[in-house]
């Protein structure tokens, strides 16, 4: 078992995830999908028949959940990623001049990745953080009431 | 924490039920939920109370629905069908993702125990054995907070089996979302679960509690809904059938953001005027800008303006004003905000998030984006504001869920208030509002 998308340690929490669905193992497909993200940097096809194996169903199953949320990467990206708030409230309140900002200082544009492959620029829908706006999430974490120079500490981090 | 307006000299209109203790030192926990009465009222129900006589106390206390609906929760509990073969299920719906909105967010992070009760308060109440919470992807945080607050209302017996020593037994997950504004939809949140794409359903059945997960009947409520149910059970139904107006109970979550001086989550009872809720709560427009418009519950609904400022906030007279509560998310503008700019980025997000099942939706959204951003860019044409108009048309309640009319909402609204506006972006060939 794994074919090498899941170690033995995480096939004991791949376990442990099935057994919060007592009624459908397929209820599982978005967790292990995360869980694949998680190990590969992004989900490969390899990964999806190894899920698809799990929860018994066929790959293309697997592929066309897969390809509906935005948060799943069909193919490699960046180490790490930014989403930048864009809707309304951070709109009201700077979030376009963000972009801007980490346009200027990433080199890339949204949407893209550094060509060193460590960050890729993204513009995110509302994070509902509106009283704290505008609003930044770096991989898991939020940076709330963004500055410029706040983003220099933060890409500094990353680096 | 900006969520704590009372610091800040404007507690005139609050009334903090829900939020009562969000400012207390580790109420994330459960030690010191459990020190401030947290867990009484689910011990009450399973040692002295039927599971009726929980759905008779939430239907009597008048709690609707905090998600945007506002259905009658005792009533959709009631609903589930007696003595069917199939497990019940209980779903709370964390997918937070209505722009504006921001106040499950701050319940999950700071008052996780008082969700967790409510939710086996329901689970107790309606006969299920199993639940999940549908936690936004995005919400790596609230994530921490929940997984560590259930195992603690797991290791002290308010989860698991036997809740506190009685004979009911329940057990609760998280489920993370992986990014669809959609998955809020309770059906397509219930798609989402099963390990689909998020796409809504055909109705009827127009709830899940007769079909909804795995075919079973299925309950779901919103975070702040089930909330509200912990204090239901501990305070009495009279208690909250005495806050709020005549058909809308209890008090209700506002999120005040953009163009306001202190932006934050405010509790007030339902029925509290929209002028409050800006001017005295949120401090008004910032700069000394004067008011603009208003998302009264994020940008699914119609805008508000100037002469709807004295609308008592309640599931009645907002759509009398022409909105509706939706969510409570409230995004408000001033005087140097591009009506045109706004309902672009609406239908930007819209477009992103459109499930692609219908076509009034999924092509509308995106025709209705490109001509906005032609207008915006000065290269709109004369019929463009009519052309938007039949496509909002076309939208409106054409579509399997209710995201057509979310999808028209904005543009039809900015039409309707600041129709001058977009002809003057078409007549003068460009942003007025761009120096």
């Amino acid at each position: 078992m794994g074919k090498g998308v899941f170690s033995d340690e995480v096939m004991a929490k791949v376990a442990e995830i099935v057994r919060r669905y007592p009624h459908s193992a397929r209820s599982a497909m978005l967790p292990l999908l995360w869980l694949a993200q998680r190990e590969q940097g992004y989900v490969s096809m390899e990964a999806m028949e190894e899920i698809a194996r799990i929860v018994g169903v066929a790959p293309v199953e697997v592929y066309d959940t897969a390809s509906f949320y935005h948060m799943l990467h069909l193919e490699p990206a960046g180490k790490h990623e930014i989403h930048v708030c864009t809707n309304l409230a951070c709109m009201l309140r700077g979030g376009m001049q963000v972009v801007e900002a980490l346009e200027q200082r990433l080199g890339v544009k949204v949407g893209e990745t550094t060509a060193d492959g460590l960050v890729t620029l993204k513009q995110a829908e509302c994070l509902a953080c509106c009283d704290k706006a505008p609003v930044v999430q770096v991989d898991e974490e939020f940076v709330t009431d963004v500055t410029p120079e706040q983003l220099d500490r933060v890409l500094e981090r990353l680096r | 924490m900006a969520c704590s307006p009372d610091q800040q000299g404007s507690s005139n209109r609050q009334m903090r039920v829900l939020l009562r203790d969000i400012d207390v030192k580790g109420i994330e926990t459960f030690d010191v939920y459990r020190s401030r009465g947290g867990y009484s009222a689910l011990e009450k129900a399973v040692r002295e109370l039927s599971p009726a006589d929980v759905r008779e106390t939430v239907s009597k206390s008048g709690l609707r629905g905090r998600g945007g609906a506002g259905f009658p929760a005792g009533r959709k509990w009631s609903a589930i069908p007696a003595n069917g073969d199939k497990p019940i299920l209980v779903l709370c719906n964390a997918d937070e993702g209505e722009p504006g909105t921001f106040k499950d967010r701050l319940l999950m992070l700071r008052l996780p125990h008082l969700l967790i009760e409510g939710i086996v308060l329901c689970a107790y109440a309606v006969g299920a054995h199993v639940g999940y919470i549908y936690l936004r992807g995005e919400f790596a945080d609230c994530l921490r907070v929940l997984e560590r607050a259930l195992q603690e209302a797991r290791s002290a017996g308010y989860l698991g089996e036997n809740i506190a020593g009685s004979n009911f037994s329940f057990e609760l997950h998280i489920h993370r979302g992986l990014g669809a504004y959609i998955c809020g939809d309770e059906n397509a949140l219930i798609a989402s679960l099963e390990g689909r794409r998020g796409w809504p359903r055909r109705k009827p059945p127009y709830i899940p509690v007769f079909i909804g997960l795995y075919g079973c009947p299925t309950v779901v409520n919103n975070v702040e809904t089930l909330c509200n149910v912990s204090l239901i059970v501990k305070n009495g139904a009279d208690w909250f059938a005495g806050i709020g107006t005549e058909t809308s109970k209890g008090t209700k979550l506002f999120c005040l953001s953009g163009h306001v001086n202190r932006p934050g989550v405010y509790e007030a009872p339902m029925g509290t005027p929209l002028r409050e809720l800006i001017f005295d709560l949120a401090g008004g427009i910032r700069g000394d800008r004067s008011f603009k418009a208003v998302f009264p519950g994020g940008v699914s609904v119609p805008i508000l303006v100037e002469e709807h400022l004295d609308t008592p906030m309640d599931f009645e007279s907002v759509p009398k004003a022409g909105s509706f509560l939706g969510s409570g998310g409230m995004i408000v503008m001033d005087d140097t905000t591009c009506m045109v700019s706004v309902a672009l980025r609406c239908e930007q997000f819209y477009a992103s998030e459109s499930c692609g099942q219908c076509t009034p939706c999924r092509e509308g959204t995106v025709w209705m984006t490109q001509i906005l951003e032609r207008i915006e860019n000065g290269k709109g044409e004369k019929g463009d504001i009519e052309l938007l108009l039949d496509i909002c048309k076309n939208m409106i309640g054409q579509t399997l869920c209710p995201m057509g009319d979310f999808d028209a909402a904005p543009v039809e609204s900015t039409i309707k208030y600041f129709r001058e506006e977009y002809e003057e972006h078409i007549r003068g060939g460009g942003c007025p509002f761009r120096s």
